[in-house]
This record gives structure tokens, sequence and C-alpha cells, in this order.
């Protein structure tokens, strides 16, 4: 019946793959999450060592490797540098510039031929700076001369170890130590990826034991207050209605603020997301109980002396079960919400072994790895908080459409 | 409530005596509300065994050995944040101070926190109040019309609003932030107006802060409109396959004419949906606030709470409760006057 909806089985699968991929890397890659072996942020790649690189046994290859530079190096701003330069300042015809800019060697060598540091450029020192330094860096990376390793030995003389020519090339599989980072690397060094995983992990139990908590409490005083009646149904409601509509974010600031950042670990985390976020399901569980309690197969239970106890469980707790899994999953997706939304603020949980998707998200802004340029250290893990929350909100939708035949397609 | 209704009789007469039943019970109950998140506000820190000023004594009483100097410090502390008093004491000296408006000093500047925040509260509220009541707007209109139109424009909408409804309200401010502040350079990066600017009542000023005020704006418009299009469309669904359409549609009524009353029924719904929602929305929007820096609560209390500035953290969480509850208060209030059902149950 579930599987029928496809909603409820895309959900399912994206939150497979969130839930298991963190599961199965680790047993490939066996690094601590949290090891710092890089420096800030570095870019994505594999890093391979340059030492190990001279000592491997290289290999002739013959590629333009100049054009290849050229492609890689010369950026579209540097030839907008250059443009100007031929066109104000050499005795080349316009028509001659504007034939060549559209290859980016052709015009690099023919300003590299024409550029002359003595002609001043017209502008703004910093400007004109730009063009000395254009020429200095394109000119040592187009040099195609060999180049020499030497060692230094103690009395000052050099051995010549290797001669490199452009030409030569060496197996990334043969050098002993390289490091490849999926993700990159964050403000501390650390690997993105494998981070990521042991967050996504750790976020996923806090919003499980958060949305536990708030099952328990909202299911327990739901079914109460629903069942009860009278006063204990006044109280409990007016209470539930309170904790609607005082914002729950606020009482999770304050307590956690209330707590410090020694007390705050994993567990408290959870514990206190899950004692402020069950309202809800006490609403929602209160109205469906009220509409049960005097259904016949509930008065003939009373009627046969059943304990209180006995009613709820057997007879009203199976008709609200589809509408609490529900719930459920919309507890967990926003006990990972309110995880990272707390650690944005600075109240996440501290711990050096594990980290969460929040406390991430924080430490990247905290270094500023938007003005960095540094997308990998934010863009996976929001991605990763939106995926989570979104396959569980598929699931509620395909549930919610299996049980409700109205909202059928 | 009693001075209300007497007028309200003579005048209108039994027709307002729901209404004002209907009004009178709100009032109380916010009212009581308002009460208890007060002195949730006082207790909660007060309750949790890790003292709130444990961090300013320990800094002030580093390096120290002798005991008793170290304890003359922790009175002198307690004594200056008045917590050497009985807890009910300090609750009537919290809320008579809380009537001056007094929140207490800030522990970092040792300024009075209501004179730093007095400024933020209007921020936050010419941010936040525009940008949920739009983006709530277009939410309805776009979830209806995914319920009516149906078929592919539901189908590829559907699944979009849901997706977008789920990006944390600080993940779109961040990826906003660094698409359009740092990589098309089309927005300000941060701030809520030019740096080099002093607030006035200028034309350069007004549209510097125009210029600054789109992206954490329409971060959390955009958001919103996710999250009450799923709501709306599945609402419009169940009234759309309800049994008095299918009866219009029978006698022959217009489509147009069915649509309004599916429209308002399922709107009913959405703006209960909307006071329940609230305390959420604006706890999302004040974390995206501070990524854009903007000089709102949400900004200041992330300060306080690096700092560790506990009067100011309380005056923080109060103000925005407090905010909550009006904005409650008057979705009820609205609520009250559009469905017929609530005059009609006082009765």
């Amino acid at each position: 019946m579930l599987f029928h909806s496809g909603k409820f089985v895309a959900g399912f699968v994206i939150f497979a793959i969130m839930l298991f991929i963190p599961i199965i890397v680790p047993l490939f890659n066996r690094t601590p999450p949290l090891k710092m072996t890089g420096g800030l942020f570095y870019a994505p790649g594999t890093y391979v060592s340059v030492s190990d690189a001279v000592n491997s046994d290289s290999k002739v290859i013959s590629l333009d490797t100049l054009a290849n530079k050229l492609a890689a190096k010369v950026s579209d701003k540097d030839i907008v540098l250059m443009n100007e330069w031929l066109t104000n300042y050499s005795s080349m015809k316009k028509a001659e510039v504007a034939k060549a800019a559209k290859d980016k060697g052709a015009l690099t060598s023919m300003w590299l031929s024409a550029y002359d540091p003595e002609i001043r450029v017209e502008g703004t020192s910093a400007h004109r700076k730009e063009f000395s330094r254009l020429f200095n860096s394109l000119n040592t990376m187009l040099s195609n001369a060999d180049y020499q390793v030497v060692t230094a030995d103690s009395d000052g003389s050099y051995t010549v170890v290797k001669d490199l020519t452009t030409k030569d090339f060496v197996r990334v599989q043969d050098m002993p130590n390289h490091i490849t980072y999926v993700l990159g690397t964050d403000n501390f060094g650390r690997d993105v990826f494998i981070e990521l995983m042991s967050a996504i992990k750790t976020s996923l139990k806090i919003g499980l034991v958060a949305g536990t908590i708030a099952m328990l409490i909202g299911l327990t005083l739901g079914l109460l207050s629903g069942y009860l009646g009278g006063w204990a149904d006044n109280i409990i409601s007016f209470f539930t209605n309170m904790f609607i509509v005082i914002p729950s974010f606020i009482i999770l600031v304050l307590i956690s603020v209330s707590v410090g950042s020694a007390g705050r670990n994993i567990t408290t985390v959870a514990f206190v997301i899950g004692l402020t976020s069950w309202p809800w399901t006490a609403r929602a569980v209160r109205a469906q109980t009220l509409s049960l309690k005097n259904r016949d197969h509930v008065n003939l239970s009373k009627l046969s002396g059943h304990s209180l106890g006995t009613i709820i469980v057997s007879d009203i707790l199976p008709y609200v079960a589809s509408y609490v899994v529900m719930a459920y999953i919309l507890q967990i997706s926003s006990g990972i919400l309110s995880e990272a939304q707390l650690s944005m603020l600075g109240l996440g949980p501290s711990s050096t072994k594990v980290t969460t998707l929040g406390v991430m998200m924080n430490w990247a802004i905290r270094f500023q790895a938007p003005l960095s340029d540094a997308w990998w250290a934010f863009v996976p893990v929001i991605l990763s908080i939106t995926l989570v929350s979104f396959s569980l909100n598929l699931m509620n939708t395909g549930l919610d459409q299996v049980f409700n035949p109205q909202l059928r397609d | 409530m009693a001075v209300l209704q007497t007028p309200a009789r003579s005048f209108i007469g039994v027709y307002m005596n729901g209404y004002m039943k209907y009004f009178g019970k709100k009032i109380v109950w916010y009212l009581i509300t308002f009460f208890f998140a007060i002195a949730l506000n006082f207790l909660l820190p007060r309750l949790i065994p890790g003292n709130p000023l444990a961090s300013l004594i320990s800094s002030a009483t580093a390096g120290m050995t002798d005991s008793a100097a170290i304890q003359k410090i922790k009175e002198e502390y307690f004594h200056l944040y008045g917590l050497d008093k009985s807890i009910p004491e300090q609750f009537i000296i919290f809320i008579k101070n809380l009537f001056h408006g007094d929140f207490g000093r800030s522990t970092q500047t040792g300024e009075s926190v209501s004179k730093l925040i007095s400024d933020s509260v209007w921020w936050t509220l010419a941010l936040q109040l525009p940008a949920i009541m739009i983006g709530w707007t277009l939410g309805n209109i776009l979830g209806a019309l995914a319920a009516y139109i149906k078929g592919a424009f539901d189908k590829g909408i559907f699944p979009f609003f849901l997706f977008l409804s789920n990006i944390p309200a600080f993940g779109l401010a961040i990826i906003m932030l660094y698409i359009f502040g740092i990589k098309l350079k089309i927005a300000p990066i941060g701030g809520s107006y030019a740096a080099n600017l002093i607030p006035s009542f200028s034309w350069k000023f007004i549209a510097s802060v125009i210029q600054y005020y789109q992206m954490p704006f329409w971060s959390i418009v955009i958001v919103a409109i996710g999250g009450q299009a799923i709501g709306m469309r599945s609402m419009s669904i169940y009234e759309l396959n309800a049994d008095y359409v299918k009866y219009s549609r029978f006698l022959g009524i217009k489509d147009r004419v069915i649509v309004k009353y599916v429209f308002r029924n399922a709107m009913l719904p959405q703006i209960t949906g909307l006071a329940l929602s609230l305390g959420t929305m604006i706890g999302g929007a004040l974390v995206a606030e501070t990524i854009f820096s903007y000089n709102g609560l949400g900004m200041k209390m992330m300060n306080a709470i690096t700092a560790q500035d506990y009067p100011m953290i309380s005056a923080c969480t109060l103000l925005i409760t407090i905010g909550v509850l009006i904005a409650n208060f008057a979705v009820d209030i609205i609520y009250g006057f559009v469905d017929p059902r609530v005059k009609a149950a006082q009765d």
C-alpha cells in the first residue's frame, strides 16, 4: 500500500541514501572525522606530495603542455588587460589585435613580445602595476626551460638530483603521499567530506532522539487530555496552547544559554529540542482522541471493565497510530532544523569527537567561507539539511495521501 | 471586558455579543499566556543549576587564590544582579523593571540594554512583518492555483515548493549572499545600510536601506512561500473534493463562483496556520538576519550569546516572545471576523 505512493517511495529512497552513505563511507575511510590534515579552506581535489613527484620515475608524454597551461591560467581579466595594452600602447593595428584576441595563445605571445615596461600606462598606480605583474607571471609560467632539482650539502655546495623537462609526467598512483579532499577542507583544515558524513549521522541521531521524546510526550498528553476530558483536559490543553503560541525556538535558546557550553553535548541538545517540540503532536492527538472516545467499541470496552490503560492502548492508540507516525516524521525533520538553527547562533552541542550539520555551518560562517569563495564549506551542508528534511516531508506527504484518499492525485 | 460589553450592547445589541465574548476570552487568555511567558523568561535561567554569572565571576577571579576574596567577589556580583534576594522577590523586581522598560545593564558595555536594543526592534519588525505577510499571501495564491490547475503544473510545482520550504532560512540566505553578493556582486554583502551613511531621512539613506533590505527580505519570503503553498494546496484539494462543490457543480453554478467559495473555506485554516507557525517562522528568520549582519534582534541576540551577555539575551528573547504573542493575538482577532462560525459558536 505504502509503496504505491510515488511520493513516499521517492522520499524513502532519498532518505535511505542520506542514511546509508554516512554509514558506509567510514567503513572504507577510517580517518577520524575531526582530524585536521589540511589548512584553511583548501579547494576540493587531489593533493600530491611535491617531493614524491620529484622522486618518482617520470615518463615522457607528448602533450601541448603550453596550450593547456595557457587555457587554465590566463583568465578573462588577463585577456582584457592584454587587449587594452595592445590597442592603446603598441604599434599593432587594431584589426590585427582583434584577430589575435580570439586565440589565447596568439594574444599572449603577441603581448609578451610587444610589452614594454617603460611605456607609461594611464590610470591608477594599482592599474599600472597589474600589467607588470601579469607580464612577470606569464613569463615564468611560459618559460619552457627545464628545471633542475638540487640538494644542498652541509658545506653549501649543490648536487643535481634530477633534470625536469616540461614533458615529464608522473603517475598519481605511484606516489606514496597523496590525499583526495572530495569536498575540500574546512576552516580547521579538516576533510569536509568525512566531516559531513559524521555530521549527517549525528544530526539524524539528534533528530531521532528529539522526535521520539516529542512524540512520547505529545502522545501521552494528547491521549490523556482527549480521553479523560474535564479538568485534566482543560489543564493540559491550556498548557499545550500556551506552548504553541510561545515560540519554542526562544525557549530552546533560553534553556541552551542556561545550561552553558559545558553542559551542551549531543544528548542534552537532543533532549532539550524534544522537550520543546511536543505541543503540536499533543494538540492533534487530542483532537483525534476526542472524536474516537465515544465510538461503540470504546464504550464496549469500558462496559467490559477494562482499565484506562488498556482502553487507551488497545482501543484508541491503533486509530491514531497513522497520524502519530506522520507527526513523528515531521518531528524528526524539525529536530534536525532546530539543532542547525541553534548551532548557527552559537548554542550548538560542544564535542571534540563528532560534529553536527549546524556546527559545521556555524564554523563556515564564522570564518567567512562565502567571502573566501569556499563554497564547499557550506553548500554541501545546506544541501544535506535540505535533502534530509525534504525526503522526510515527501514521505509524510505520501503517507498523508495513503491515509487520506481525498488528497490522492 | 465589562467596560467593552456595556456600550456594545446598547449600540449594536445582541448581534455583537458573540464577538465580544470571543474577544473577551481571547484577551484574558493572551494576558495569562503573556504573564506565563514572562515567568518562563525569568525562571528558566534561574532554575538550571549552572548559574548565569559563573563565567563572569570566573573571569573576575582568574588567578586569585584567596577563597575568602573569591567568595566576596561572588557575593558582590550576586548583589549587583539582584541574585542574593529570594526568587519571588527577584520576580517582583523583574516585573517592576519590565514595566519601566528597564532590562538591566549589558555585561559587555555596561550600557542600558533597552537603549542598546530599542533600534533593533524596529529593524526586525520592518523586515519580518512585510516579508512574512507577502510570503504568506503569495504562497496561498500559488498553492490554490496548483490545486485548481492540477496536471503538469501541480506535478512540477509541488515537489519544487516542498524542496523550497525545506531549505533552512539561513541556508537560503547564505546561498543568496554567495551568488548575488559575492559572485555576481549585484547586492551588498551585509549590514542594513551603506557603512559610510548616518541614519537620516534623506533620499540617499532611504535608497541605501532599500538596497540592503532586498536580500534578507527575499530570503524570508521565498522560504515562507514554499511552506504556505504546500498547506494551501492540500487544503484546496480537500475543499475541491467536498460535497458542496460537487453539489454546486451539479446545480450548474459557474466554476468561477465555486472557486471563490473553495478559496474562502481553504483560507480559514491557513489563517490559523499562520498564527501557529509564526513562532517557527520568526525563529528561522532571526537566524537568517544574522547571515546578512542585518541590524535586528537576531544579530543582537547572537552577539549577546557569543559574549554571554545575559541581560541582553533575556531582553531579546522577551521582546521576540512579546512580538510573536501580539502577532498571534492580531491573527486571532482577524480570524474572529473572517470566520462566521466563531460568532455562531459563542451565541
